[in-house]
């Protein structure tokens, strides 16, 4: 059995695109050698700024012979019909036979083909490989037409312990001819590497300061920033998404701490954090407390070297106070007037096509958040007020530098002039940005962030713009499990549809989407399952026939609630009961083409399990379903009513010889039936 | 001056821009002057924007170019930006395979060894909306500074490059503050002279200049008049594209015009943000027209070249 051993080595690949395209490389690749029947392992891959290396084991070293035999066509068939064979088999009219078989005389191809050797296959099967390879966005180079992330200097692939000859056409004159070498790091090796297995690879590399393995990359930078920290009891600030990019941009991990000058310490945490991350690509450094620590931690692409890194921390320093200086200026500039003034200027920008400006969705979201406000018991005023404020940051200069504070620096901003609770509720009203991200609780914050998400819904419902499959471009499905999380996780007891009619009101449009609450409803399956109520419950509640399928508080207790029912054992009994009636009402309603929903003639019942039946049942139509409250007993209680349908069945049979007596026995699983079905879809559950 | 000790003499404003000029041109570029109009940045400058469609096969050039981007004023008080800046600005077509260490080496010259440093490049892709330009690439960074653009154009005037040039730009006042280690960039030392023997710093030279084209650029600029030059420029370019005899080179000077008189606009705050795209896009199709007309007039001389070239021959 043989490996083979492929490296590409070219200029520096985005870190962003690395892991896919080590991921696609492998796949590709060993797909392909299986196809050519050379088998093969799981394939072994490493990838870094500047290579791409992938390792297969356990390859034949030739394809097993091809022995098949084709029947083709008639050997009068049309002339079109014969080429179509011949082409297909890949043989000439000559070296096809004719035979004569019962059926007449056929044309037949005998391909006896001889497996080639895997060396002589495997380089033509590369260049193909790597001149099809697709990129996220790729470039031309030189005088080549080849595309590539960047340029590709050198492929090696290596076979069975020798180098494979073969090269890749780069278009005009310009080719690469494949060979058997890497190249260590740019700066502390620039040397050529000899390759010779996948088993080797990473020893070689790592002798000229390539560490080729991902993880280990990461589990480097990993300790040695932590003993960083560790030395001055301080602790690093968790940022998986920017461990996985300087991973990325790394050959030689060696982390190194500097200082934020003691003058930026006062700007807002957030802008300090977003200024390392996002233009620099820094980690922050937190004090035991959570406090943001005056560090950062830069990755450097070096050995350790005391001089070196002295030089590295330095100017590492200089540029982060360069950058500060500049946040600072902005963040001076956007505390010099306050937000209110800043609303005129929202009119600039548009918030989506046929749906104003940012300066209408400010001035909706103060109505709508007004509203929602009085409904969940919180101040209205300030709620209008949040609302109106809460997308004037969009317009301030550090916004602008950096929009993913946007919120933050409008919670910031509105606490120089207004109550902290107004401030809070505009930092914090895009959350719950995603499903991991936290709810807001404060219910000032609940009602601006419920109006934000419920006037985007409205708006882009109302012109069309739903998502499909998957694009979301507007991240409509978040904002409604947005709407979903806050509602749900506040308790609250709300008909969302008044909300919805409100909002289409702000937009001077007659009425809200009929689209809406199934989308909605949609989202809360996805978030019951989620939360570990069984599917057929799910379905069996959210239904838009309940009249109260707009208050997702209600529909989530309910699911609670008869998921609770019946997991107990009279649940199940209430079940079989259930099922039993309805089986019966479907076959005989079938048969007497009615449906049995009349009223029952109490002095027409017979036995004494009926009679118990009927009582127990009337007693139970006559409790009150006002509140969620009154509901949820409900559904408790049916559980009782199991006792005596299992006496009824067990004494009495529905189809009795008197016509009178049998109707009014349907009529009374009929009742059963509505009684039940009124509550929830008992005819989904799954026995 | 801020330093206390004389400056070494090859850390200087000039100097830098001395050693870059000598080792690009040690790397075989021609060596040009800046482009005595105004600019946004030095890919406006036709040896980039032009050269880089034709019609030389072979084009390597290294030159200055003062870029000017009127909103970045800060009235002298901004002790990192600018609203007129220098950018040196390399081109090579085709790009070559040494590209990278070619680059490293001129660093190197400018006493930026990369043993001594962390190089790192990142990803950074560039498209210049006005120029209808696009390319791919990094930028360079030095110990966690920016100091290049590095750009493997694939695209210039909606037109593919072929063969593909790379473009190297080097923002130089934030380059020399680096390697000077000043914090402010009216600190930089410009000649390397000492003060009491008429030494200069940058703030000697353009603070004056920073405050007054500040005050311009967004107070006293007369927007009815750059509006109405803005018009005029377009037409020009128009007129001197549609003829039976069109002349790129002076139609993109026009281009040039319109665009750094949008900038203009820019800053004065006359361009709604609905209305920015129009201007963009209208600049865009000026720079479209001149490169077409470029790489049509190059395809003309090309053929008249081999024509003459022939009859040589013949005769």
């Amino acid at each position: 059995m043989a490996e083979l051993f492929l490296e590409v080595f070219g200029e520096e690949i985005p870190a962003r695109m690395q892991v896919s395209a080590e991921q696609r490389m492998a796949e590709t690749l060993s797909k392909a050698l299986k196809d050519m029947g050379l088998g093969g392992d799981a394939p072994r891959s490493w990838s870094g700024p500047r290579r791409i290396a992938v390792s297969i084991t356990g390859l034949s070293t030739s394809q097993p012979d091809l022995n098949e035999e084709r029947r083709g066509p008639r050997a009068d068939a049309p002339e079109q019909a014969i080429q179509g064979f011949l082409k297909g088999a890949g043989i000439t009219l000559d070296e096809a036979e004719t035979r004569t078989t019962p059926k007449g005389d056929f044309l037949f191809a005998v391909i006896n083909k001889k497996g080639q050797a895997a060396k002589d296959v495997i380089p033509s099967m590369i260049s193909d490989i790597l001149s099809q390879f697709a990129w996220p966005k790729s470039m031309r180079w030189g005088r080549g037409k080849q595309r590539w992330v960047r340029p590709l200097h050198r492929i090696s692939v290596i076979f069975d312990g020798q180098a494979l000859p073969g090269s890749l056409m780069l278009g005009g004159d310009d080719r690469i001819e494949f060979g058997a070498s890497s190249f260590g790091h740019r700066m502390l090796s620039p040397q050529d590497i000899p390759l010779t297995t996948g088993a080797a690879y990473e020893a070689a590399l790592e002798e000229h300061f390539v560490v080729a393995d991902r993880q280990k990359r990461m589990d480097q930078i990993t300790t040695q920033m932590d003993a960083l920290a560790v030395a001055e009891n301080r602790i690093i600030k968790d940022d998986q998404g920017l461990l996985a990019e300087v991973t990325g941009l790394v050959e030689y991990p060696h982390p190194v701490m500097g200082a934020i000058h003691q003058d930026f310490m006062a700007l807002p945490q957030e802008i300090l954090v977003v200024s390392m991350r996002s233009h620099q690509k820094y980690f922050a450094v937190l004090e035991q407390d959570g406090q943001l620590a005056p560090r950062f931690v830069t990755i450097a692409n070096m050995t350790p070297d005391a001089d070196r890194d002295a030089i590295i921390r330095t100017g590492n320093e200089r540029v982060l106070s360069a950058r500060l200086a500049d946040a600072r200026f902005f963040w001076d500039q956007d505390r010099k007037a306050p937000l209110a003034e800043q609303m005129p200027r929202l009119q600039g920008i548009t918030f989506f096509e046929g749906l104003g400006s940012m300066s209408d969705k400010a001035n909706r979201m103060a109505q709508l958040a007004g509203v929602i406000a009085e409904k969940i018991g919180t101040d209205q005023d300030k709620a209008k007020t949040a609302g109106l404020l809460a997308k004037a940051d969009l317009v301030s200069e550090t916004v602008g530098e950096f929009p993913e504070l946007q919120g933050i620096i409008g919670g910031y901003l509105a606490a120089i002039d207004h109550e902290q609770d107004i401030a809070n509720a505009i930092t914090d009203h895009y959350r719950p940005e995603g499903p991991q991200d936290t709810v807001p609780q404060d219910l000032l914050t609940v009602a601006v962030a419920l109006a934000d998400k419920i006037d985007t819904l409205t708006g882009f419902f109302s012109i069309g713009e739903l998502p499909t499959g998957s694009k979301d471009p507007f991240a409509l499905r978040r904002a409604a499990l947005g709407v979903l999380r806050l509602v749900a996780q506040n308790n609250l007891e709300l008909n969302l549809h008044e909300f919805f009619a409100e909002a289409a009101k702000g937009y001077g449009f007659d009425k809200a989407s009929d689209a809406l609450m199934p989308f909605l409803q949609d989202r809360l399956k996805v978030w019951l399952r989620d939360q570990g109520i069984r599917h057929d419950v799910v379905s069996a509640v959210v239904r838009m026939q309940d009249p109260r399928h707009d208050d997702l508080t209600h529909v989530i207790s309910l699911a609670k609630t008869l998921a609770d029912v019946l997991a107990s054992e009279d649940g199940q009994g209430l079940m079989a009961g259930y099922r039993r009636a309805s089986n019966i009402l479907n076959a005989e309603e079938k048969k007497d083409n009615c449906r049995y929903t009349n009223a029952v003639a109490a002095d027409q019942l017979v036995g004494e399990a009926e009679k118990s039946l009927y009582q127990d049942v009337t007693s139970l139509s006559k409790q009150p379903l006002e509140s969620t409250a009154d509901v949820m007993a409900q559904i408790k209680r049916l559980g009782q009513l199991r006792a005596s349908i299992d006496a009824f069945f067990e004494t009495t049979t529905v189809n009795d010889d008197n016509p009178m007596v049998r109707v009014n026995r349907l009529n009374l699983l009929g009742q059963i039936r509505d009684l039940m079905e009124g509550l929830a879809d008992f005819s989904a559950i799954e026995g | 001056m801020t330093q206390s000790s004389p400056l070494d003499r090859r850390k200087s404003f000039q100097s830098i821009i001395l050693t870059l000029q000598q080792y690009w041109a040690d790397q075989g570029c021609v060596i040009l002057q800046p482009y005595d109009m105004e600019v946004g940045a030095g890919t406006f400058h036709p040896a980039t924007t032009l050269r880089s469609l034709g019609p030389d096969d072979v084009w390597n050039a290294a030159y200055v170019q003062p870029s000017r981007r009127p909103s970045d004023g800060r009235f002298g008080e901004n002790p990192n930006r600018l609203q007129h800046y220098y950018q040196f600005q390399v081109i090579m077509k085709p790009s070559p395979a040494n590209s990278q260490d070619l680059y490293l080496g001129s660093l190197k010259a400018i006493g930026l060894d990369p043993m001594d440093h962390d190089i790192r490049f990142v990803e950074d892709d560039w498209e210049s909306p006005t120029l209808g330009a696009a390319g791919l690439g990094w930028e360079v960074w030095c110990d966690g500074m920016e100091v290049s653009q590095f750009t493997y154009f694939q695209q210039v005037g909606g037109i593919d490059c072929d063969p593909v040039p790379v473009e190297l730009t080097y923002g130089l006042e934030r380059l020399v503050m680096f390697i000077q280690g000043v914090d402010n960039v009216y600190d930089l030392d410009w000649d390397g002279v000492p003060k009491d023997q008429g030494g200069k710093v940058y703030g000697d030279i353009f603070h004056g200049a920073e405050v007054d084209y500040s005050h311009h650029n967004f107070d006293r600029a007369n927007t009815e008049m750059l509006l109405q030059h803005f018009m005029d420029a377009e037409k020009e370019c128009a007129s001197l594209l549609d003829a039976d005899h069109p002349l790129p080179l002076p139609a993109y000077d026009q281009c040039m015009k319109a665009s750094h008189i949008f900038n203009l606009l820019d800053a004065r705050g006359v361009i709604s943000v609905a209305e920015r795209q129009g201007y963009i896009g209208r600049v865009r199709a000026l720079a479209k027209g001149c490169c077409e007309a470029w790489v049509a007039q190059g395809q003309q001389t090309r053929d008249s070249n081999n024509a003459r070239s022939g009859d040589a021959s013949n005769g």
